[in-house]
C-alpha cells in the first residue's frame, strides 16, 4: 500500500504556501487545435489567478475558450490535435505544464478537481454509483474495498444524497439529473482538492435544483477552504456567487472585475451589452438590448479587438490593434481601447 | 401587446395519460404517467401565455396535444370553435394549419439535408393550396427577410448558419400557413446569450405584426416575464398558478410559485447575503404515482392534513387576486423590484 501522505518530489505541500503567489494563475496561456480546416486558436493569451477560499467565475459564450482553458489546467486535453505554445499555468508557484505526466497525475484529481456540465455522460452507466466513488480512494489512496465504500457512504452523506447508504448500489440511472450531480461533485471532493473546477455544473438543470447545487457548492468550498473556479454563461448564477469575474470573448479576457463592480458599473462594451440584454422589469414590453451580429469564428478570428465588428464604441484602430488588458484599478482590468468611455457612459 | 382580441383556443380539463404496461404478448396496463392531468385555460388572439415549470411537469407535452400530435386522453382543445382532439383526416389537417411550432434546438430541428428553401417551403408542399407552385419561391424568400435573414440564401443549408439565424429558419417555417397561434417550446434556451435578445426581439416584432398568439414555453423565468401577457405555472401534469405576468412575478400566492422564484438567479450582485431564498428540497414526485391531495404537498412548508386529503382546485382565492391551486394561498413577495 502507498503512502498517501508521500507527496511526489518537486510538487509543493498541501498547506505550504507562498504568500505572495496565488493558488493557481493561468499566465499568458494559449491553446490551439490543428484540424483540417486550419488552426483554431482557442484560447489567445488569458491570465487569471485564484486564491484559497476564493470563486473566481469565468464567464462567457460557446467558443470563447473558457472550458478549454480549464481543461489546459487540468490537464485533460487531447493533444494533439490540441498544443499549448505558450503560457504557464503555476499550481502553489510550479508550473504544470513543465511537469511530467506522472506527476502531473499526483494533482489531477487530488489537488485539482473538476466537475463536469453533463453528470449522466460523465458517469460510467455500468458501475454503481458507489463504486465509481469508492474508486477515488482504492486508486488514489490504495484503499481496501471496504474501506473505500464506507468512504464512499460518508461523501454521499456529505453531498446530501438521501438515504446514501441504500442508494450506494444503485446505477446512475436510477438517480434525479440533481442527485447525479451531487455524486459528480462526491467524486470531485473526495480526496479534499484545493482547487475545484465546476464547468457549468447546473446548466443541464432546473433552476430549483441549480439553486440546490449552487448551495451545496457554496457549503463544500467553506468547509475546506477550497479556491472554486465556476465557469458559466448565466449571468445570474454569477451575481449570486462569485468573488470576482473574469469575462472571456474570441479565447481572451476582455475584462477582470469584483463581481459588484462588474454589474454596476462594466469597463468592457461586451460585457455592457451582455448586462442591458438581460430581461428587466421597468423595460419590459420595449424591445431589449441586443448585441449585433454573432460570436466570432474560431478559424477567422477578426483582426484586431475580436469584438470589434460588433462594438458600438469602435474606431478604424480596433480593427488593427489588439487591445492590451488595460488597468483601470487595482483590482480591474479591461481589454478595451476606449474603455474610459464605456466606463463614463455607463450608470445602469 | 395590450390590446386583445377574442379567445382562439380553449382547453378544458386536459388529460393526456401514457400507459405503463407490463408482459410482452399479452401486454397489461399497470399504470400511467399522468403527464398532463387536468388543465384549463384559455389564448385569446393577440396574446401571449407563458408557460413554467420544472423539467417533467408536462410543459412539453401540453404543447404536443395542443398540437394534435399527441391524442388527449381526455377533455377538449377548441380552436376557433372546434375540437381538434376530435378532428380526423382533411379537417384535421386544416386545423392543424392555424397552430405551428416552433421548437427548442435549431440543431436538430433543422434537417440538414435540405435547403432553406426547402425546409421553409416544406409546409406549402403539404399544404399545396395556400399558395400556388410558381410563387412558392417568392414566397419563401419574403418569410427568410421577414425572420431577418438574407433571401438570397435560400439555396443554403442549415450547417451553414450559427445557432440564431437558424431559430429564425425554423421560426419562418412556423410562420409559412400564416398560423394564428405558435407554440414556442423554450426557443431561445439553446442560443447564446448575446443572441437570445436578438431573438426575442424578433419574436415580440412579429407578434405585432400578424397578431399571433403565442404559448412560451420556458425554463428561464425572465424571459417568459418579458414576453408573457399571463403565465402559467405548472408542476406535475397541473397548473397551480395562472395569472397576469406582474399578478405572478409580484404577488405569487402559491407556494410552488414562490419557491420556483426565489430559486431563480437575479443578475445583481447587490443585496445577495439577504434576499431571501426558499431551496425545495428533493425532486419531483413520478408523475406515475403522484401524492393525494395538492401535488406539491410532499414537498411544501406549509403542508397540513387537509392538502394530502383534499385536492386544492385552481380558483381565486381570499386575500388574491387570480387563480391559484393551494388551501392555504396567500400572496407573498418573494423577488423585490430590482
Amino acid at each position: 500500500m502507498r503512502n498517501p501522505s508521500v507527496e511526489t518530489q518537486g510538487l509543493p505541500a498541501r498547506g505550504a504556501h507562498a504568500a505572495d503567489e496565488p493558488l493557481l494563475a493561468v499566465d499568458n496561456l494559449h491553446v490551439e487545435f490543428h484540424t483540417r480546416q486550419g488552426v483554431a486558436h482557442a484560447v489567445n493569451g488569458v491570465s487569471y489567478s485564484l486564491n484559497a477560499g476564493e470563486t473566481l467565475a469565468v464567464l462567457g459564450e460557446s467558443g470563447s475558450g473558457k472550458s478549454v482553458t480549464a481543461q489546459a489546467i487540468m490537464g485533460i486535453l487531447d493533444m494533439p490535435p490540441a498544443r499549448i505554445p505558450a503560457g504557464e499555468i503555476r499550481f502553489h508557484g510550479t508550473d504544470l505544464l513543465k511537469l511530467s505526466d506522472k506527476d502531473r497525475s499526483q494533482i489531477r484529481g487530488q489537488r485539482i478537481a473538476m466537475v463536469f456540465q453533463d453528470a449522466l455522460s460523465a458517469l460510467n452507466p455500468v458501475f454503481t454509483v458507489g463504486w465509481q466513488i469508492a474508486e477515488m480512494f482504492r486508486v488514489h489512496r490504495g484503499m481496501s474495498r471496504g474501506d473505500a465504500r464506507k468512504k464512499a457512504v460518508e461523501l454521499m452523506d456529505r453531498v446530501r444524497i438521501p438515504g446514501a447508504k441504500q442508494r450506494i448500489d444503485d446505477y446512475p440511472h436510477q438517480f434525479s439529473g440533481g442527485m447525479r450531480q451531487r455524486i459528480m461533485i462526491a467524486m470531485s471532493i473526495a480526496l479534499d482538492p484545493e482547487v475545484l473546477i465546476a464547468d457549468e455544473p447546473t446548466t443541464a438543470l432546473d433552476v430549483t435544483v441549480q439553486a440546490q447545487i449552487m448551495e451545496l457548492l457554496a457549503e463544500l468550498r467553506q468547509e475546506s477552504n477550497m479556491g472554486l473556479i465556476l465557469i458559466t454563461h448565466d449571468l445570474g448564477v454569477v451575481a449570486d456567487v462569485a468573488d470576482k469575474i473574469a469575462v472571456m470573448y474570441g479565447g481572451r479576457i476582455v475584462e477582470n472585475a469584483p463581481v459588484h463592480d462588474l454589474y454596476r458599473n462594466p469597463g468592457h462594451p461586451y460585457t455592457k451589452g451582455l448586462l442591458e440584454s438581460i430581461p428587466r422589469v421597468d423595460l419590459k414590453g420595449q424591445e431589449l438590448y441586443a448585441i449585433k451580429g454573432m460570436p466570432p469564428n474560431l478559424l477567422e478570428m477578426p483582426s484586431g479587438c475580436a469584438f470589434h465588428p460588433r462594438c458600438p464604441y469602435r474606431r478604424d484602430e480596433c480593427a488593427t490593434a489588439v487591445p492590451p488588458l488595460y488597468s483601470i484599478s487595482g483590482t480591474r482590468s479591461s481589454a478595451c481601447h476606449y474603455w474610459r468611455e464605456v466606463f463614463d457612459g455607463g450608470s445602469r | 401587446m395590450a390590446a386583445h382580441g377574442e379567445t382562439i383556443l380553449e382547453v378544458r380539463d386536459l388529460v393526456k395519460h401514457f400507459p405503463l404496461t407490463q408482459g410482452i404478448v399479452f401486454k397489461r396496463q399497470v399504470g400511467a404517467i399522468k403527464a398532463v392531468d387536468g388543465v384549463s385555460f384559455d389564448l385569446r388572439r393577440g396574446e401571449t401565455l407563458g408557460v413554467v415549470g420544472e423539467s417533467g411537469c408536462g410543459k412539453s407535452t401540453l404543447a404536443k396535444v395542443l398540437m394534435a400530435l399527441e391524442r388527449p386522453t381526455s377533455g377538449s382543445v377548441t380552436i376557433d370553435g372546434k375540437d381538434i382532439g376530435k378532428a380526423r383526416g382533411s379537417e384535421l389537417k386544416r386545423m392543424r394549419r392555424n397552430i405551428q411550432m416552433v421548437m427548442q434546438d435549431p440543431y436538430t430541428s433543422l434537417n440538414p439535408r435540405m435547403t432553406v428553401g426547402d425546409i421553409v417551403g416544406e409546409p406549402f408542399e403539404i399544404h399545396s393550396d395556400v399558395v400556388p407552385k410558381d410563387g412558392r419561391r417568392q414566397r419563401v424568400q419574403e418569410l427568410l427577410e421577414v425572420v431577418g435573414l438574407n433571401p438570397d440564401h435560400i439555396n443554403r443549408y442549415p450547417h451553414q448558419f450559427s445557432g440564431g439565424q437558424r431559430q429564425r429558419i425554423g421560426i419562418a417555417r412556423g410562420l409559412a400557413l400564416q398560423p394564428e397561434i405558435i407554440i414556442c417550446d423554450e426557443p431561445v434556451s439553446a442560443l447564446d446569450v448575446s443572441i437570445q435578445a436578438q431573438v426575442m426581439n424578433l419574436l415580440d416584432r412579429l407578434q405585432k405584426e400578424f397578431n399571433l398568439a403565442y404559448i412560451f414555453i420556458a425554463h428561464d423565468l425572465s424571459v417568459v416575464r418579458h414576453i408573457s401577457d399571463r403565465v402559467a405555472v405548472m408542476y406535475l401534469g397541473k397548473i397551480v398558478e395562472l395569472g397576469k405576468d406582474n399578478e405572478i412575478y409580484e404577488k405569487p400566492s402559491h407556494p410552488y410559485t414562490q419557491a420556483l422564484l426565489s430559486a431563480v438567479p437575479v443578475p445583481n450582485p447587490d443585496g445577495r447575503e439577504s434576499r431571501e431564498r426558499i431551496i425545495l428540497q428533493g425532486d419531483p414526485p413520478s408523475p406515475a404515482n403522484p401524492p393525494t391531495g395538492c401535488r406539491f404537498r410532499t414537498r411544501c412548508w406549509k403542508a397540513q392534513d387537509i392538502c394530502a386529503k383534499e385536492e386544492p382546485l385552481l380558483q381565486i382565492r381570499p386575500g388574491t387576486d387570480h387563480l391559484s391551486a393551494c388551501h392555504f394561498a396567500e400572496a407573498h413577495d418573494v423577488v423585490h423590484a430590482q
